[in-house]
């Protein structure tokens, strides 16, 4: 009995969080579009957590172009199918493992270090201090955020693609003495828009979901610093569930209009 | 604190405040006025309200009920706009300086100047106002530093300059030396009395600081369970027969 109730206080606190990341998803939109728009704040929250995540997902996408084409070459070459490399690795890593694994790193990064950031500022009240100086800390530190996440994750999405393709050109150069030309010629002929195009839009919501829900978890710190850790934590445990969700709804989306 | 003349009106009345927060009856009531020129102390037991109160004379917190009236204006009728309109005549000093971590002492002090272009106009160049307040509180140089490159009684004194630096007429210190070892709380009980004579603010002090209540006060009001319990010069309350009121001065 015990366990069913806490189960159900568990499902209300994941239910009452839904509703409160809604209303702050509704305040974000409202306070979007108003004056004074902090354009240097923005920037530099771009400079940020864009510029700054670049080796990581290098080396991350690096990684995977190599490790999969490495793991999924003996099956294609059991049935001749060798040939077909580039096109399999460029669909999947542009049509979902990019995007989603660009996704999850960001949010253990990007998601955790805004829950972190914001979480000790609320509890050493800096927050309190910038509204008693005038500012919005809504439209500051909320805002611009959000906003630089949604815009940098495509382009970590698109630069974490291309290096995972050239680390799968490397393992084909090596093991199959196919060249730089040829190989990415495959590619090109393998994709179309179709593939980059939903990808891109999905990379959108993502990047909006890891600045939402680390502001979010972020603004909404108590508990002193601890709750600044718990924070952090939940900001990623939340965002990865939530990619995985957008991602779900993505594909059956992405179906409707282009027949997968 | 020398005698301080009664004869202006209130810049700041607070009437019947209450807040709670679930059960938890914060402020029961309270009810307290402030006349320009005047350096009003709280006292009163952790969790007895006072840091509510000041954030709610400061809009942070909404109160249950009561009304407050900062300059003549009810802060429940406000808009956004006009809040942050008043907020630049009123300084908070927060207990922990509340610096922003990610920038420099000069862009900590900037940062409320860029915001207040209606009180101040479009500053092309903030280095003469910045230096004054830094030099208003003995640290010109440290205006490169970050803030974890101060010490807590540096980053006091640098969270005051930032308070400075709108030109409030009115500024709210919520426990201004705790933390600080006996030294840097004289110096900087020294720093809000020299402010005060400078700038002819008038200020609410909480505190815990026996040392700086005398030093600092006119007048004092000591807050129990949510309610001014009693309200006095610091020698009256301090030569008070009364247990409770003796027990803050022990």
């Amino acid at each position: 009995m015990e366990t069913i109730l806490k189960i159900i206080r568990i499902f209300k606190s994941f239910l009452l969080d839904i509703g409160e990341l809604s209303l702050f998803a509704g305040r974000f939109f409202k306070e979007v579009l108003k004056r004074p728009f902090e354009f240097k704040e923005f920037i530099r929250q771009c400079y940020n957590m864009g510029n700054r995540s670049l080796l990581l997902v290098a080396v991350t996408g690096f990684i995977i172009g190599l490790v999969f084409t490495l793991q999924s070459r003996p099956t294609l070459q059991e049935f001749g199918a060798v040939s077909w490399m580039p096109a399999m690795v460029s669909i999947s890593i542009i049509r979902e493992i990019g995007p989603i694994i660009t996704a999850l790193i960001c949010a253990g990064r990007i998601g955790s270090g805004i829950g972190a950031e914001l979480g000790s500022m609320k509890v050493t009240e800096q927050i309190d201090a910038m509204e008693v100086s005038g500012t919005n800390p809504f439209k500051y530190l909320v805002v611009t955020r959000i906003l630089a996440t949604t815009f940098m994750l495509p382009i970590l999405v698109l630069f974490g693609d291309a290096i995972a393709l050239y680390g799968s050109y490397l393992v084909e150069n090596t093991k199959g003495n196919v060249s730089f030309l040829l190989y990415f010629n495959k590619v090109a002929e393998a994709l179309e828009f179709g593939d980059l195009i939903p990808a891109t839009i999905k990379s959108f919501f993502f990047g909006f979901a890891i600045g939402l829900v680390g502001c979010f978890k972020g603004y909404n710190c108590k508990k002193g610093t601890a709750g600044v850790g718990l924070a952090a934590n939940s900001a990623v445990v939340f965002t990865s569930m939530l990619l995985f969700i957008i991602d779900f709804i993505a594909v059956f989306v992405t179906d409707i209009f282009y027949d997968l | 604190m020398e005698n301080f003349q009664y004869n202006t009106e209130s810049i700041i009345e607070i009437k019947n405040l209450k807040k709670s927060y679930g059960e938890n009856h914060v402020l029961n009531g309270f009810n307290m006025n402030l006349v320009e020129g005047e350096n009003l102390v709280i006292m009163g037991k952790s969790g007895s309200g006072k840091s509510v109160m000041i954030k709610c004379l400061i809009g942070l917190e909404d109160p249950d009920s009561g009304t407050i009236r900062v300059m003549g204006k009810d802060i429940s009728q406000l808009n956004h706009d006009e809040l942050d309109e008043l907020r630049t005549e009123v300084g908070f000093l927060f207990q922990g300086s509340a610096l922003y971590d990610s920038m420099t002492v000069r862009e900590n002090l900037e940062f409320p100047l860029r915001r207040h272009t209606k009180k101040f106009g479009v500053i092309k160049d903030t280095t003469p106002l910045v230096m004054e307040a830094l030099e208003n509180v003995g640290l010109a140089n440290t205006i490169n530093l970050m803030p974890e490159e101060l010490s807590g009684g540096m980053k006091r004194r640098i969270a005051l300059a930032r308070t400075l630096i709108l030109q409030p007429k009115i500024i709210l210190y919520d426990e201004p030396t705790t933390g600080l070892d006996p030294i840097t709380a004289k110096e900087i009980i020294m720093l809000m009395i020299s402010i005060q004579k400078k700038y002819n603010t008038s200020s609410i002090i909480i505190t815990h600081d026996v040392d700086c209540a005398r030093a600092i006060s006119n007048r004092m009001i000591l807050l129990v369970d949510g309610i001014n319990y009693v309200e006095g010069t610091f020698e009256e309350l301090i030569t008070s027969n009364d247990p409770k009121i003796q027990a803050f001065f022990k």
